[in-house]
């Protein structure tokens, strides 16, 4: 057995640390969170240039050809510094959905773009409050034409394409497909949402032209093909922003004193730290089988990657909570960061379904799985 | 044991309930007015009436009553859509009296405690400081006396309704020479004061409900004092012992209701969420803590109209509220999916942004007041005389105590 990363995967993770620790320090996300940008599309342009977009991309599309065993650790720095960019959106996503889904002249034309950066891809199934099934979907495609709303898009105002969800009379009820954004018949609802460090929107569809990704009345089984694969990404990236919690609470707790002694000599503070160590290392085991299952592809991969990605959620908001509360009144201030983890951390833990829907998936899978 | 009222709370009850369906303000009446002055408003009409601080005596603008009274009127109000009230008064009426009431001469009672219960003043507390917050004892900013006036120099900060406010209760350094406990001295102070300057603070939530405060060379008379010089530690304990119990654990936005419904309207696999088992665990479980809550604070209530004191175990409610409030709100996001993050701070009235907004505003009430540590501690030491951690910085003067820096 060996269950670690090798040499080189730790050489793209401490480069990708000390890139992201120059290139995004909490004043660009502080930037996008105040100011009126989507992103911070300066640091995506440099984050591009890196070739992160391109990790897990075959190199005959235009990619490094690298392991998801790299991706995931750069999937973990930039969760480490809450990088307002849409990183998740165009690599876990729709560069995913497009590698698993798509026909050969589909993946020789988008997935070069997506590794250059040139096109910024996202993904769409949400119609509604609450949990979005196959039997739910209004949104429908007719002669190759969408119409139909969805709820929430993440970065939604910064993709030029779009991977959705919509009605099939098919198979399991519904198809994918990949509209283009930049065309007539789409338009957008601007939605304020608790990270205003990310973008979110309604899009409505109406009549835009879309092309079918992957075969008609497929789609819903594909999704949880895609969002298995995403699960484990996004559990990474969401356990580099449980570690920073931690690291912000304990630095926070050496420098502050009370009762004439730093807080961290309080049980009450170093249990509360210690509780988000042990989450944050079975979050990060868990992780571990997650990329494993994700790069050998293992008949494993639902329940290691319900797995991560609960484990992950849970560590998240636990961490990003207590580090708020560690830092007393000027944890509650917007002025000190530890507002942007928080937000991050309820975000993140529902963009592709929340832990319920997660934890639900994790025991039908454990059934699969002797 | 029962919940019935007496003849006598029922004939209260009744004239409660008349009054109120008579005298809550209708819109039209405060039109232009913004939330303080709503507020100031309903506090104004409801002293008028008789209803103000209702347990205080007459003669201080309240009404002599009982705190069965009390709560009787509170829950009749409560059926009533009525301004909102935030920390307006809650510090001045909750805080500040009862410790103007306990250590005050009888020109300050009569000076301040009417305008208290009008609402025609609002006080602030100057407590917390950079650097003494749970250890409030470590507070620095100094008095020093100057013929028959005291002249104060420091920073305090996270002072709620500071912007707004008239008077303060403002906790100083006298003596740093001695024991941190024995060197503190409490006075009120005019908000007007030449040398007091607020600065307003943003919040995580993105309001500004608390503010820094700088005190320089601010004159105090002696006259308003409260306590001996030297003793400001044993007022400030009134003033807290008031407040844990005032901050207490009201369950709104987030709470078992708001969470029902909620499940009741939403799906989960195409049928109403409220049917799914996990959900109905979760909500029990929230269920069992607020029934918990709400009848844990009758039994304090029957033990208050008795004339017990609030004890340490009024240090619950805040402590079990401020956390089920944060993971109700959580969890009601989670079953909302991807539209539950959706939140315009500017358009909190939206259906479902309650609990958004108590997501991002919870935080502060497990800080404020009195964090969870701090009460496990109180609890912990005080109701269960377990015994107190070893202290380095109780027995030496406070010049000596460690700071770090
Ligand atoms: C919304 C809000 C409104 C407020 N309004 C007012 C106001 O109007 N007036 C006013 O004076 N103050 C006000 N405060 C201040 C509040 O009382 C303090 O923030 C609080 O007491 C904590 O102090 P601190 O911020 O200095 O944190 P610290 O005391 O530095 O605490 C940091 C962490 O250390 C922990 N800790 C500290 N000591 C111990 C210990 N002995 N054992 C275990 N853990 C410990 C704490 O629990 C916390 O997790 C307000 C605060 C908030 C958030």
């Amino acid at each position: 057995m060996n269950f670690e990363f090798n040499d080189e995967q730790i050489f793209v993770r401490d480069v990708a640390r000390s890139f992201l620790a120059a290139n995004c320090p909490p004043e660009v996300v502080r930037r996008v969170l105040e100011g009126n940008e989507h992103y911070a599309a300066d640091l995506w342009q440099q984050i591009v240039a890196q070739g992160w977009a391109a990790t897990a991309i075959p190199e005959k599309y235009g990619g490094l050809g690298m392991s998801y065993l790299e991706l995931v650790l750069v999937a973990e720095e930039l969760g480490r510094v809450c990088a307002p960019v849409p990183f998740a959106s165009s690599v876990y996503l729709a560069t995913e959905a497009i590698l698993l889904a798509g026909s050969e002249a589909q993946k020789e034309h988008w997935l070069p773009k997506f590794a250059e950066g040139e096109v910024i891809g996202t993904l769409a199934y949400a119609e509604k409050a609450g949990r979005t099934t196959a039997a739910s979907l209004e949104t429908k495609v007719e002669n190759g034409k969408i119409t139909g709303r969805k709820t929430t898009v993440v970065d939604a105002e910064i993709a030029q394409l779009i991977v959705v969800a919509a009605k099939s009379d098919k198979g399991d009820g519904a198809s994918l497909y990949l509209v283009s954004l930049d065309q007539d018949g789409v338009s957008y609802e601007s939605v304020k949402t608790i990270d205003p460090s990310m973008n979110h929107a309604n899009i409505i569809f109406n009549g835009a032209s879309a092309e079918l990704l992957g075969a008609d009345g497929e789609g819903w089984g594909l999704l949880e093909k895609i969002l298995d694969r995403a699960a484990v990404l996004y559990a990474w990236e969401q356990l580099g922003g449980s570690e920073t919690c931690l690291a912000m609470a304990k630095d926070h707790a050496m420098e502050r004193y009370a009762f004439g002694r730093p807080i961290g000599s309080f049980q009450a503070i170093k249990h509360k730290l210690a509780r988000m160590y042990v989450k944050n290392t079975l979050a990060r085991s868990n992780a571990y089988y997650g990329a494993w299952a994700l790069n050998t592809n293992a008949p494993e991969l639902p329940l290691a990657a319900a797995t991560a990605r609960v484990g992950s959620s849970q560590a998240y908001y636990y961490s990003s909570k207590e580090s708020i509360q560690t830092h007393g009144g000027m944890g509650f201030t917007w002025e000190v960061d530890c507002q942007f983890y928080y937000r991050r951390a309820k975000v993140l833990a529902v963009t592709i379904g929340s832990e319920r829907v997660w934890s639900d998936k994790l025991i039908t899978a454990s059934d699969l799985v002797g | 044991m029962n919940f019935e009222d007496t003849q006598k709370e029922a004939a209260f009850r009744a004239e409660a309930r008349a009054w109120l369906e008579a005298n809550v303000p209708k819109e039209s009446e405060m039109a232009g007015l913004d939330e303080v002055g709503r507020a100031k408003f309903w506090q104004k009409r409801k002293s008028d009436g008789g209803w103000a601080c209702l347990t205080w005596p007459k003669q201080f603008g309240g009404r002599g009553a009982s705190t069965i009274e009390q709560v009787i009127f509170n829950q009749e109000e409560a059926k009533f859509e009525t301004p909102y009230m935030g920390s307006y008064f809650s510090i001045g009426q909750g805080m500040a009296a009862p410790t103007i009431m306990t250590y005050g001469s009888a020109e300050m009672q009569a000076k301040y405690l009417p305008k208290l219960a009008s609402g025609e003043e609002i006080w602030c507390q100057l407590f917390s400081e950079p650097s003494a917050g749970s250890d409030l004892a470590a507070l620095r900013t100094r008095a020093e006396k100057d013929g028959d006036d005291w002249i104060i120099n420091g920073q305090k900060v996270w002072t709620t309704v500071a912007q707004y406010a008239s008077y303060a209760i403002l906790v100083t350094r006298t003596d740093p020479n001695v024991p941190k406990h024995k060197g503190m001295t409490y006075f009120c102070v005019d908000m007007k004061s030449p040398g007091i300057e607020v600065r307003p603070i943003k919040q995580m939530s993105g309001g500004s409900s608390f503010n820094e405060v700088y005190l320089t060379d601010v004159r105090i008379p002696d006259n308003m004092r409260l306590g001996d010089v030297g003793q400001g530690w044993r007022v400030a304990l009134t003033t807290l012992m008031n407040e844990r119990a005032s901050i207490g654990g009201g369950s709104a936005g987030a709470n078992f209701k708001s969470v029902k419904e909620l499940a009741e309207r939403l799906t989960i696999d195409d049928k109403p969420a409220i049917e799914d088992s996990t959900v109905r665990a979760k909500l029990a479980s929230w269920y069992v803590e607020e029934a918990g809550l709400k009848y844990t604070e009758m039994r304090t209530l029957t033990a208050l109209s008795r004339g017990d004191e609030p004890g340490p175990e009024s240090s619950i409610g805040k402590l079990v509220a401020g956390v089920k409030g944060q993971d109700m709100a959580s969890f009601a996001i989670d079953l909302l999916e991807q539209q539950g993050i959706q939140w315009d701070p500017e358009q909190d009235e939206l259906e479902d942004a309650v609990f958004v907004s108590n997501f991002m505003s919870l935080p502060g009430l497990r800080i404020a007041g009195g964090t969870d540590e701090i009460m496990l501690n109180i609890i912990a030491e005080r109701v269960l005389g377990l015994p107190p951690e070893p202290r380095v910085d109780k027995t030496i003067p406070f010049s000596d105590v460690p700071t770090g820096v």
